[in-house]
This record gives C-alpha cells, structure tokens and sequence, in this order.
C-alpha cells in the first residue's frame, strides 16, 4: 500500500504477513486453525479458529437418554475417553443421589489414572515431535498400545470405551487384567526414566523449550487455565486434591508443581504426573476387593442376563432401562473432574424426565487455546508450535 | 589404444565421458540405498522394522519409490513461476552431482584432479543454496518462501566457519589439491591434530545439507516441508536425490579433509583404497541419520547464534592457533610451485 503525503514524499506501509496455520497443517493437533500475523519469522499476533470440529454433542445429549449420552463422553477429548466419562456419570450420580459401591469406585479411579498416562503419553511424544525429536512417539506409541489393551480388555473397545456408566462401571475386570497392570507398573518407571534421559538434560530441548510461552501464576488463572498447565505455573490445584471424588480421597500422591509456566515446565509436571499415576495405580491395586461393581438398584443398573432369564420383574427392569431409561429428578450440577489436561466439567441441568434438560460441557483446552495469542506473541513461528504442544490441545472437546 | 584415450580429444572426452559414468552410477545407487538406510536406521531406533515387504528386506523399496515417483503428474501451482519453478529441481540436483567431479576415490582417481579442487567444492556447494532459494521463490507460497529465507540465511552462514575450518587443513597441507590433503595425512589423519575442527565441520556439514537437527527450511512441523511443498513427483524426487547426495558428498569432504580419504587406519593396506573411503562415508552418514533419529530442531535464531557467535570465533581462533604453531615449530608444509 502506498500513498502520497501533501509533501509529495510515497508514504510505505508494509502489510505484516498472515499466514494461515491449519487446519491441515502436522502441527496443528487435530484441525487448529490460526491465524498468523507475522513480521518474518516473527508471529505478532495469533487468531486460534475453532468450530472446524462442531458435531454439536451437547445438543444431541439433550434428545439422548441418560446411559445413551455416555458414549458422546469418550468422542469429546479422543485422548482420554475415560475421564470425560467420569464427569458425565459424576453428574448424574449426584443428582439421581446413588452411591457407586467401593469396587466400582476403584475401578474408575485405576482407569482414570490409566487414562491420564494414555493423555500424557500422547501428549508428551508428540509435542516432542513438533520440537523436531522423531524418536520418542515411537517409543510413546509401544507404551500406549499396553495401555489401550487394558481399555480394551475392560471396556471391549480401545478408544470409545463407553465403561464408566452413571452408577459404576459397566463390566468388571476381566480375570488376570490386574496382575497385568501390576506388571506393566512395575515397569513403567523405567521407561519414563528412558524417556527423560532422551531430552531432560538435551540442550537443544531445553533451548527451545525454557522461557518459550511463560505465563505467570495470576496470568494463568485469569484466563481460566488449569490442569498441568496451571500447575506449571506454580499453583498447586488438583481437583483430585482439593474435592476428592471416588476413592482419589483414600490414594496417596503427590502433586507435581512448576515454578516458571514455560513449555519445559509443563513438560515436567507432566511427566512427573506419569510417575504420581503410576502409583496411584499400584494402590488401586492393592486396595480393591471384590464386590459388585454398580450401584444395586434395579432403577438404574440392569439385572444379568441369567437373572432376566427366569425373572418377569428382571425382564421388565431391563426393557424399561434399555428403551426408556431412568428418569433422573429436577435439578442443576456442575461436577468436575481433574481430567488429564485439566477441570473438566459438566453442567447438567435435568427435569425429572429420562433425558438431560441441558448439558453444557466445560472443555479443558478451550481456556488454553484462547491464550495462544498471549502466550505466542512475540515469539517465533517455532515457538508457537511448542506452546501449541505443550498446551495440550484436542479439538474434540474444544469444538464439541 | 591408449594412445586414443590420452592423446586425442575425441578420446579424452569419450575416457571422461565414461569416468564420470563409473562415478555417477555407483553414486545414485548409494543414494537410493541412503533412503533405504535412513528408514532402517530410523526404525531400528524407534522400535520399528522399517521397509521389510518390497523385496527381501524391503531391499527393493528404492526402486518401488522412484517408479511410484516418476509416474506421478507433476503438478505446477497456478500463480507459479512455471520456467523457475522447474529449474530449481534440476538446479539442486545437477549441482549436487557436478561437485563429485573432483573428488578423489583413490590416489588420483579423481574425474577432474584440479589443484583448486577445494575451491571448486567450496564455489559448487555455495551455488546449492541457489536451487532452493528459486524453489521457494517461484513456488509463490507463503511456506515455500519462509523456507527459502531461513535456509538462505542457514548456508551462507555455516559456510564461512566451514571456510575457516578448510583454511586450517589447508594450512597443514600447503595445497587445495584434494589428492594432496589425503596424502598428506598418511602419519596421522587430520580429525586427531585438529580435533575441534572436526566438530565444527561435521556440525557445519549437518547445517549445510539441511539435516536435522539443523532442518529448518524443511521443518515439516513448523512450516510443513518448507521450501519444497509444492512440489510432486519428479520434481520433487530431484530435491530429495539431491538432498541425499549432498549429504553423500559432504561425508566425503569430511573424509578427505579430516579422516584420511582412501588411507587404511594404522596404515592398513589389506582393504583396496575405495573401499576404506566407503566405508568411512558410510560412518559419517550413519551419524548423521542417528543424528537425525536422537535430536530435536533448533530454532531460526538459534542456529544462527551457533553459527556466528560459536562457529565463527572457534574456526577462527583455531585458525590462529594452527597457524602460530605450525610457524613456531617449522612445520610448515614446503609448498611445492
């Protein structure tokens, strides 16, 4: 653009190059779309675009019956199905008032811990990946196939397990799946100790990773961050902590604090996380005991098939609850769950019919996302793919 | 018969003619293999096979790539440069091979045994950066241009500490004639005397061939494959043949200049000369695609950084440091007129 000033001197103004990031970019995690404007290699602002994703799940949950809406849990954040499940049946335990029995709830906090390795893992190697290290989600992928056999072992299915139900779980563990978790904890320390061999101390890693996207204690909390991300920045909140939900009140752990909010600290509670799961898994272990793993109420829980089978009253329960579905009384929650990558939440509100009223969904990323222009600007186009990575992003949930 | 050869240009140009093939032909079967190697390499550090299904071993899967490549349409963007954007390829490619015609594979195997034959290498690898820059330039995309800036930038940098270093050979040797840098290491190879050298050279080679963890102009995480993303097919299979055999001739510039050449170690002869400087090409390559496999990318200023303010003041004290001695002790090496 150019124009002629009165003093007939060109007056030169130099538009600031945008370039458009995503959706299809390898970078992008899923379909980011942003928008960049740069000054050479320079990004001066960041525009984050969302809705390429929009399947309009809460929508659809309002004209599903209550256990028919589970399954729309695990498509949100594809990363960790499980514990998006987890805030669903937390709602609608609270308000329908049932009480999941202790193996059930055992249960959910081992695969919830599960799931949060699962997340991490991904997470981790892949954000290694953007930094250029081609290695380690290789070496991720190994881990998580374990990991996804256990969700598959448990659930039937690898991703879109559908397992956590309002009232429990829907199956029991099958018979030897908890001696092979044992073995795989046992293990798996190890591996996080290769893992951080590769790159904790690796001087590039850390050159591009050290003071790259800080955002300070208050910055952090003002833009609605939680989850690891928050934790990088040095705010010891953990909903596992602060309002224990199932047995996390009973499990010992601790939590991994940052101290700088750059992409390396993140990187580090993240992986510190790992190891916390871990052993909260193993005490899941050692603490569960047989039992039943749903609540015991015809109302909500459908009998076993053997019982349908000479049962007229069972017969009935398991028609009613597969075509109409419990009805869940009048009233609003908001129930959250430390998911993986942070508060995620459900506000159900119900009218005493069998299905939802409305079912906002609180997503984790969303919060981290609309930072990216705080985060990336002023940095360089290399950095905005770190702070991406290390931010943990799913556009699954984020979009819904 | 051999007067024909020797004497008439007619011959002469035939003998050349037919050099050039038994060098050229060994060459791009070494890099087809290279990409081969690379994916094995890659695969045995990340846990994986690797190409295994075309052939036995997946031997075949070079050959399987190239076919796929050549009957690929070449696609042309449409604000493209179309003139610019085809040349670039043929530019990077062709300069990639013209290098190899001073290199000595043995004593005075060499196609062209020039006495500026360093020179020559150092003018044909600078030239290199040209195929790129017109590549991001005529592509008329805003990655393919980001690339070709960062990569502009990239070379001409790591080069003049990549000269520096060459000066400091070149100064035990007392000539630029690659046959005399080799056999002036026949009581110790160079890469021992001028260890830091060494480094930075291989470090510089790693920036100058656009191989990770200096791949910027590529970094298909940032801006996707950078200066070659739009283009298919053969085109693009010129980038990538030219890509490998720089980093085929940069492996052995690094043994001519600092690992002996054709020299057997502790003056073994029981291995032909070819075979040894094979086998030490071989070496440098491996590490550069271990290299490749262990770590992450630098940034833009980063690399620059270590360019100028690392690179730079080491070669140059070093250089100074050579010189000083080499003036201290008397060993200067006589130069011959």
């Amino acid at each position: 653009m150019s124009e002629t000033t009165a003093a007939g001197k060109r007056l030169v103004t130099i538009d600031s190059l945008a370039m458009n990031f995503g959706p299809q970019h390898p970078a992008a995690h899923g379909v980011l779309r942003l928008i960049l404007e740069m000054d050479g290699e320079v990004v001066e602002r960041a525009d984050p675009h969302i809705g390429l994703l929009h399947r309009g799940t809460e929508k659809l949950i309002e004209h599903k019956t209550y256990i028919q809406a589970v399954p729309y849990f695990d498509r949100l954040d594809y990363v960790s199905p499980m514990c998006c499940e987890h805030a669903f049946a937390l709602a609608v335990e609270k308000l329908a008032g049932i009480e999941v029995p202790e193996r059930g709830k055992w249960i959910r906090t081992l695969f919830a811990e599960i799931t949060r390795v699962l997340n991490h893992l991904l997470n981790i190697t892949s954000y290694m990946m953007d930094v250029g290290a081609i290695t380690p989600i290789l070496w991720g992928f190994e881990e998580r196939e374990k990991l996804l056999e256990f969700h598959e072992a448990a659930s039937g299915a690898r991703f879109h397990a559908n397992y956590f139900r309002p009232g429990g779980v829907s199956k029991d563990l099958p018979a030897g799946l908890a001696d092979r978790i044992a073995d795989w904890a046992q293990s798996f320390p190890k591996f996080i100790d290769e893992l951080e061999e590769l790159l904790t101390a690796n001087r590039i890693w850390k050159q591009r990773t050290v003071d790259i996207g800080v955002i300070g204690a208050e910055d952090a909390l003002a833009w609605g961050f939680s989850g690891p991300c928050l934790r990088a920045s040095g705010v010891p909140w953990d909903l596992r902590r602060a309002q224990p939900y199932d047995m996390y009140g009973s499990v010992e752990f601790s939590i991994p604090v940052g101290r700088n909010g750059d992409c390396y600290d993140r990187y580090l509670v993240r992986m510190g996380e790992m190891r916390e799961s871990v052993k909260i898994i193993k005490q899941c272990l050692a603490n569960m005991r047989p039992g039943p793993i749903k609540v015991q109420d015809r109302k909500f829980t459908p009998p076993t098939r053997a019982e349908m089978k000479h049962s007229m009253e069972a017969l009935i329960h398991h028609f009613k609850l597969y075509t109409e579905g419990f009805h869940v009384p009048a009233g609003a929650t908001y129930t959250v769950v430390e998911a993986p990558k942070g508060e995620f939440g459900v506000y159900l509100v119900a009218d005493g019919t069998n299905r939802p009223y409305r079912c906002k969904i609180r997503p984790t990323g969303f919060a981290f996302l609309q930072a990216i222009e705080v985060l990336g600007r002023r940095h360089m186009l290399a950095d905005v793919v770190a702070i991406i990575g290390s931010l943990d992003v799913v556009f699954g949930e984020i979009d819904r | 018969m051999a007067d024909f050869f020797l004497h008439t240009i007619v011959g002469l140009i035939i003998l050349t003619f037919l050099k050039a093939l038994a060098l050229i032909v060994p060459l791009l079967i070494l890099v087809a293999y290279l990409t081969y190697a690379e994916r094995k390499v890659l695969a045995a550090v990340q846990l994986r096979k690797g190409p295994n299904v075309v052939g036995w071993f997946g031997l075949l899967q070079p050959f399987a790539d190239a076919l796929k490549m050549i009957f690929k349409e070449t696609i042309i963007p449409a604000g493209a440069n179309r003139v610019l954007f085809v040349l670039a390829p043929m530019i990077t490619f062709g300069l990639a091979i013209l290098a190899w015609a001073v290199i000595p594979v043995n004593d005075g195997w060499g196609i062209a045994d020039i006495n500026v034959g360093i020179l020559y290498l150092f003018a044909i690898s600078s030239l290199g950066v040209y195929g790129i820059i017109i590549a991001g330039w005529a592509s008329n995309s805003k990655y393919a241009f980001l690339g070709a800036l960062r990569s502009a930038a990239q070379m001409v940098s790591y080069e003049v500490s990549m000269g520096f270093v060459m000066v400091s050979v070149l100064l035990c040797v007392g000539s630029l004639n690659l046959n005399d840098i080799v056999l002036a290491q026949r009581n110790i190879w160079f890469f021992i005397p001028l260890f830091p050298m060494f480094i930075v050279f291989f470090v510089s080679t790693l920036a100058e061939t656009n191989r990770s963890p200096f791949d910027l102009p590529e970094g298909e995480s940032e801006i996707v494959a950078g200066f070659f993303v739009e283009y298919s097919a053969m085109a693009f299979a010129l980038f990538y043949l030219g890509e490998y055999a720089n980093m085929i001739l940069m492996s052995a510039l690094t043994t001519i200049l600092f690992l002996g050449g054709w020299l057997g170690p502790f003056g073994w002869t029981w291995l032909p000369g070819p075979i040894w400087f094979i086998l030490k090409i071989l070496f440098c390559l491996f590490v550069f695609l271990w290299v490749r496999a262990t770590f992450p990318r630098y940034r833009y200023d980063q690399l620059m950084r270590l360019g100028w303010k690392v690179f730079l003041p080491a070669s140059l004290g070093w250089l100074v440091l050579t010189a000083g001695v080499l003036l201290a002790t008397g060993w200067v090496p006589h130069v011959s007129s």
